[in-house]
């Protein structure tokens, strides 16, 4: 089976269950045991619609009425969310927020947008995670603690994975750079602290010292020049580097220019050796949104349909910047959670427009919707199409049934959709 | 039952030998058919051009790579919007379109069937995905294979057998159409950031070399009797000089033994046939190559013709790219895929005025013109690496008339144009011929039976043109030429109206082609004991999460095939 927790895709896992809960879930990691036994916890057993400022049960089809109302009224609404459905649920979305002139944005919008921006000035340099496990013997992870994040990225396919080429950890070297010692860089051969929002300085430097210039400073972000020199020398002298980098690069200062930097730094030493680069990205399918949305509207994230071709123009089109300019009046949240994640300023400006959630659990999202719409749980409850961090796609198999009443995102979508082309008709 | 008449039009079908004559065809419920009743509905096609729907044998139009190239540059995009109408999604282009963009802009030029030439097997279900969303046109993918550990493996222990019957299970695995060859034992080299050049250099770590790779996959072609040839990129792309391993590759399946169609179609030769010792030096190889494939029978080609425009390379070459990538500076995509293959994207101009763009330019044409058969050169621009598949019609204006390529060899860098034998070949292409490498010889090839004619029994896949067969100057008129193949006035697909004047009228969910070769059960038995005990070592996926399942393709088209193994 198929974990649907992060990005790692982990697909070894072994399930047991009664045809309605999961029992247990062998091979995986502790938050991935924990997401598959607690799927009855906190569920939403009924699609609710508020009334007189309370959430009530209605019947399925009221929830769709007023959501596709919702929706076909407003004239700048947002379908937000994304990464933690299947990709035939995104493809939905597209769809969706074409008929009804809206903004699709998914999480990456908050957490690796910048990556993109960078590869779109620079390129990428990268492979999949099994060509790493057979091949690197430097692996860094920058900016990112996998031990908490992607328990088993690790064991699957770094240090302590065996492949072809590299069968024990002793032919691996791992260096972590981070501002603290993490867990992960417990296990480093190398661990270099770096001052917070020394990123850009310190790839930079990297940059410089592998094409061999001299650095003239004593010291790089709080790193001394001659462990720059080191680390510039490890990198140059590997037969196969892999960088790994969290949000540790792409939301400290700087944004998309330290990963402009990360991205150029591994192209650069490709020119030495044999150099990849792989962003850590968080949510299971958040690579699969991006990919569905390029090839449906050519752009990854931020997708303005509301001139009824795709526009894309972050910081314009991005969600949280347009919440924030007060211009979004409605929002479709699925499997996501916005009211937590988004800054303060859109959060306050959400909590006064119409939103309507496709979620299984009670979330700070849901307690603010207008209308919230019980979903299955991906992976768990309904099958679908994802895709690894390093866009390998899996098939992520339904194990037991949803709670009675409750659908699937694609179900619920293409309801609505319906729903939405009735309307449209009848105007 | 739905019956429709295409009365009148001046038809070229070449597969029927019918060559401009004035002619009915009848379609019945998405066939084509003897008769119709009197009742069926007419489309009146006087004064035009009728032909079977087109068929394009080599154009990167989905999967992993494609996508991180529409990923990588939305400046590719910005500039061509697709704005959604009453039957129309909406989408981009330019070189890269977005999916839904890509099956309407095929349709408006006639085209009605398209292969995506290589998709990794391990991301193939993304392929899919794809090719599930393109909409009018049939479709399919050929799967990566030369550089494969497992392939590699049975070659060098001979197991040729063995080798069958993974290619057999690897092409049902993937719902793939024919087996691709890409740099054969390059990419695996790409791993440490080397490169395989000639056919009988070493492969790192496998001691195999490209010659036997080639060789042993062209053998399992023949044995699983698969529709397609082997369908092959040769090593060294881009490098001057390299029309020699080009003619090398092509010669060293020679004697193996084929069934009706060739063996081997070599792809996109502009990028391998250079002549010359560097950059300054570069050659055109296509009298060579041509004088080759004139002489043999078991090989075809495409020219993968250049256009002058912004392009977007792509290709499953990782080291190809990367030293293009090196003399353009611009942005490069390089994605390796586990113990298979590897992919490389890099954004670049093609400009009249640069010598060695100039130099490719003419070599693709003098590939089309100098080959004499035109059943063995087929029309690409290997799309969107040459250009863009939209730049189809320029290329047609270019085939039929040597004005208007005079007209262009005068813009072009002087020195190019010198040394290029393009100015003293007058042959044009005449309508029949342009039918014959857009549609017959393509379908022939890739053993399409139902595609690529108009008798009896093929799919109601047809173009009509705003062209005046018998009146039309093709040679001073090009521009007309060009005109009519960029806007079809109707195109049909199964038999249904999706386009008319140039522009979609009805969108329709198009096939996934997929061969499934039929193997004896005990070799495919002891094949599949040897991959599942494997796959963990060389996989970061699980076997039984490896298979794409049939269900997973919207409109799935098996194609099966007797195996001898």
């Amino acid at each position: 089976m198929v974990c649907t927790f992060c990005a790692s895709g982990c697909d070894d896992l072994q399930i047991t269950h009664d045809g309605r809960r999961v029992e247990s879930a062998r091979n995986g990691c502790a938050i991935s045991v924990s997401r598959f036994t607690s799927t009855g916890q906190s569920r939403i057993s009924k699609p609710l619609v508020r009334t007189k400022g309370v959430l009530r049960p209605v019947t399925f089809g009221k929830a769709i009425d007023r959501t596709a109302r919702i929706l076909s009224n407003a004239r700048y609404p947002l379908l937000y969310g994304w990464s933690q459905t299947s990709c035939e649920a995104i493809s939905k979305g597209v769809e969706l927020a074409e008929l009804v002139g809206g903004l699709i944005d998914n999480t990456t919008t908050s957490c690796h947008g910048p990556t993109i921006l960078g590869v779109q000035d620079v390129g990428e340099a990268t492979c999949t995670l099994g060509e790493v496990r057979h091949s690197a013997d430097l692996v860094i992870y920058w900016g990112c603690n996998p031990i908490h994040s992607h328990p088993h990225h690790t064991t699957r396919f770094t240090i302590f994975s065996k492949g072809r080429f590299r069968r024990t950890r002793k032919e691996r070297k791992l260096v972590v750079v981070d501002v603290r010692r993490t867990d992960t860089a417990k296990l480093a051969d190398r661990f270099i602290q770096i001052q917070p929002n020394g990123d850009y300085e310190l790839l930079t430097a990297l940059r410089v010292a592998a094409k061999g210039e001299e650095i003239e400073q004593d010291s790089i972000a709080g790193v001394p020049t001659e462990t720059v020199e080191e680390l510039a020398e490890m990198m140059t002298d590997c037969e196969f580097g892999a960088l790994f980098f969290g949000l540790g690069i792409t939301m400290t200062a700087g944004k998309h220019r330290n990963t402009e930097a990360a991205l150029a730094l591994v192209r650069d030493l490709n020119y030495l050796t044999k150099f990849v680069i792989i962003p850590m990205r968080g949510w299971f399918n958040v690579t699969g949104a991006n990919e569905v949305t390029t090839w449906q509207t050519g752009y990854p994230y931020a997708v303005d349909l509301t001139q009824g071709y795709p526009r894309f123009n972050p910081g314009d089109t991005s969600a949280i910047d347009a919440v924030t300019r007060g211009e979004v009046d409605a929002a479709l949240v699925v499997a996501s959670d916005p009211v937590s994640h988004f800054p303060g300023a859109a959060v306050k400006h959400l909590l006064g427009i119409p939103i309507v959630s496709l979620e299984p659990k009670m979330t700070p999202t849901t307690e603010a919707s207008e209308v919230v719409i019980p979903s299955a749980i991906l992976g768990i409850e309904a099958s679908g199409t994802i895709y690894r961090i390093d866009g390998v796609p899996l098939e992520a198999r339904k194990v037991v049934n949803p709670p009675p009443g409750v659908r699937s995102d694609v179900e619920i979508l293409d309801a609505i959709i319906k729903r939405v082309k009735r309307q449209g008709r009848r105007r | 039952m739905s019956e429709l008449l295409v009365k009148n039009g001046y038809v070229f079908d070449p597969l029927n030998g019918i060559e401009g004559d004035k002619l009915d065809i009848s379609v019945r419920n998405g066939k084509i058919v003897e008769r119709v009743s009197r009742r069926a509905r007419v489309l009146n096609a006087s004064g035009m051009t009728v032909m079977p729907g087109g068929v394009d044998i080599h154009s990167h139009i989905a999967g992993s790579k494609a996508n991180c190239a529409r990923m990588m540059r939305p400046e590719d995009h910005s500039k061509d919007p697709e704005t959604k109408t009453k039957h129309t999604r909406c989408g981009v282009g330019h070189t890269i379109p977005s999916v839904f963009t890509t099956g309407y802009r095929y349709a408006r030029m006639g085209y009605t069937t398209v292969f995506e030439p290589a998709t990794p097997p391990l991301k193939t279900r993304h392929t899919h995905e794809e090719l599930n969303d393109i909409p009018i046109i049939d479709k399919g993918c050929f799967t990566l294979f030369g550089n494969n550990w497992f392939v590699m493996e049975y070659i060098k222990q001979g197991r040729i057998n063995e080798l069958a019957a993974y290619v057999a299970w690897m092409l049902e695995a993937t719902k793939g159409y024919a087996i691709k060859i890409v740099n054969p034992g390059g990419i695996e080299a790409w791993r440490w950031g080397r490169n395989v050049r000639r056919l009988d250099d070493v492969v790192p770590n496998f001691d195999v070399t490209p010659r036997e790779i080639v060789r042993a996959l062209c053998q399992v072609n023949s044995l699983l009797n698969l529709p397609h040839a082997v369908h092959v990129h040769p090593n060294g792309l881009a490098e001057p000089g390299n029309y020699q391993t080009t003619i090398d590759t092509m010669e060293c399946v020679h004697d193996i033994p084929t069934r009706e169609h060739p063996l081997i179609h070599v792809t996109h030769v502009q990028f391998t046939g250079r002549k010359g010792w560097a950059w300054p030096d570069v050659r055109s190889g296509a009298p060579e190559i041509a004088d080759y494939v004139n002489t043999h029978d078991h090989v075809s080609i495409d020219p993968g013709q250049l256009i002058f425009t912004n392009v977007t390379w792509m290709t499953a070459d990782g080291p190809a790219m990367f030293a293009l990538f090196k003399l353009t500076k611009t942005k490069w995509f390089n994605a390796d895929v586990e113990s298979e293959t590897g992919a490389g994207v890099v954004s670049a101009t093609y400009k009249k005025g640069n010598y060695v763009n100039a130099i490719q330019w003419g070599i693709g044409l003098e590939l089309a013109l100098l080959v004499k058969d035109p059943w063995k050169v087929f029309l690409t621009t290997d799309h969107p690496n040459g250009g863009p598949f939209t730049a189809y019609p320029r290329v047609i204006s270019w085939l039929v008339s040597n004005g208007a390529r005079q007209k262009l060899l005068d813009k072009i860098n002087k020195t190019a144009k010198r040394r290029l034998n393009l100015p003293g070949i007058d042959r044009e292409y005449s309508l029949h011929e342009i039918a014959t490498v857009t549609r017959a010889a393509t379908a022939r090839s890739l053993g399409l039976s139902s595609k690529g004619h108009l008798g009896a029994g093929a799919d109601a896949d047809i173009a009509i043109y705003n062209i005046d067969a018998p009146k039309l100057d093709l040679s001073k008129e090009y521009k007309a030429v060009k005109k009519a193949f960029a806007r079809a006035a109707f195109t049909l697909k199964g038999g249904r109206v999706v386009v008319k004047n140039g522009e979609v009228a009805q969108s329709v969910q198009g096939r996934t082609f997929w061969t499934k070769p039929e193997v004896s059960a005990e070799t495919m038995g002891a094949v599949t004991k040897e991959l599942e005990s494997k796959f963990d070592d060389y996989y970061s996926i699980r076997f039984a999460n490896y298979p794409i399942e049939e269900q997973y393709l919207t409109a799935s088209q098996v194609i099966s095939t007797k195996g001898e193994v």
